[in-house]
């Protein structure tokens, strides 16, 4: 007879590397990761109102900081991560009630927030521009 | 936790290209992965050509002919070859699913196939199902009592029996259980999708009579609670069942016995 392997010299089978994401995972990490960065984005609007409190200056130094190029990327990022994780928020809570949750209707809704998220935010920006 | 990475012993080397069958003109690709207890070796992926004139169209026909035709050492587990017995349970193609129900034509380019995700491998496409089946056996999937027992059946409604609809059907292949990132990072404490649906099955059935005692069992940040709603089971289900709306059911019925 054969020696049986050791449990723990078993390999582990790869998962995250081989496995086709579904769109409903793919939402489900993005969920999470926006969450984290609306943390550094609201610091980010803390840091502006504190600016805007201290003096003129400091805040004429926030403003060109948030006004940049850079500054922009980062706050349109910041605007789609609120959205994405608002509309993944409200999808949350259906879910806790039990309803869209089968198959077919969980991906529609992936897509459909994932649509959503782009979309409020051009607006978004857009409004902002035309106003101002 | 979470592993971006396989252990060292885990890492995949790329393995043997079998030869191509003699004759053969309508070939298909298979890349499988590979590991034997017995050579010290890391698991690899070796490569096989299935003569598809030859062989039936499912992706466990082409894995029994390539064990019938070319590699007799290649390893699964199969029984019913119909959908039933759950035994062919691997990942086919990026998704968890049953080789005997796949179809071979439903797949684009080369055959890719692996053992169940993040489970230690006894051998080949043949992964050790031990902690899920420890972790069915903790929630107690039978009836439980304390009623006198009837002269006859526990009788059932037609509606009480409604309810079971979705979720009777489960042939713990554990597709869905391994296929839950949540279990794949706390899967020594988290229960996974293919018990917690069994956990329902029994806590909604009308004749059981432990339904407090099951739901003190699962009220735990980790045995119930570690599901994210990343939906990877309902995605999954080679059944066409939804864990993720059992495991929201119980979530429910725990609020409710609350307030």
């Amino acid at each position: 007879m054969s020696r049986t392997t050791v449990a723990s010299q078993r390999p582990l089978s790869p998962h995250l590397t081989i496995y086709r994401w579904p769109i409903t995972m793919t939402l489900s990490i993005a969920h999470r990761i926006t969450g984290g960065a609306l943390y550094v984005g609201t610091l980010l609007v803390a840091w502006w109102l504190v600016a805007a409190a201290t003096s003129p200056d400091w805040f004429a130094t926030a403003n060109a900081v948030m006004g940049s190029i850079i500054g922009k990327l980062v706050l349109l990022g910041y605007t789609w991560a609120m959205f994405l994780h608002a509309v993944g928020g409200v999808r949350h809570m259906l879910w806790d009630t039990g309803v869209a949750m089968e198959k077919q209707v969980s991906r529609q809704t992936a897509w459909a927030s994932l649509i959503a998220s782009v979309v409020l935010t051009a607006l978004t920006w857009i409004a902002l521009y035309l106003v101002l | 936790m979470v592993e971006l990475t396989l252990p060292k012993n885990s890492k995949i080397r790329t393995g043997k290209t079998w030869p191509k069958p003699e004759g053969a003109t309508n070939l298909r690709e298979y890349k499988i992965y590979r590991w034997s207890p017995d050579d010290g070796e890391n698991p690899s992926i070796d490569t096989y050509f299935v003569d598809s004139d030859d062989c039936g169209p499912m992706v466990l026909d082409a894995l029994l002919w390539i064990k019938n035709n070319i590699d007799p050492t290649l390893t699964l587990r199969r029984s019913c070859r119909e959908g039933i017995c759950g035994s062919c349970a691997m990942n086919i193609d990026g998704t968890n699913t049953l080789a005997c129900t796949k179809g071979a034509d439903d797949i684009n380019g080369a055959v890719k196939i692996y053992p169940l995700p993040h489970m230690p491998v006894v051998k080949d496409l043949v992964p050790d199902l031990t902690v899920p089946y420890a972790q069915l056996t903790s929630i107690e999937p039978y009836l439980k009592t304390v009623s006198p027992e009837p002269a006859k059946e526990w009788l059932q409604s037609h509606e009480d029996r409604q309810k079971l609809d979705g979720l009777y059907e489960c042939i713990l292949c554990f597709c869905c259980q391994t296929s839950c990132p949540s279990y794949w990072w706390n899967g020594e404490r988290y229960l996974g999708p293919a018990v917690l649906l069994q956990a329902y099955r029994w806590l909604i059935d009308s004749r059981d009579e432990a339904t407090g005692e099951r739901l003190d069992n699962l009220e735990d940040p980790f045995r119930l609670y570690r599901c994210h709603t990343i939906m990877n089971c309902a995605q999954t289900c080679p059944k066409g069942l939804n864990p993720a709306k059992a495991i929201a059911e119980i979530k429910k019925m725990m609020v409710e016995r609350h307030v």
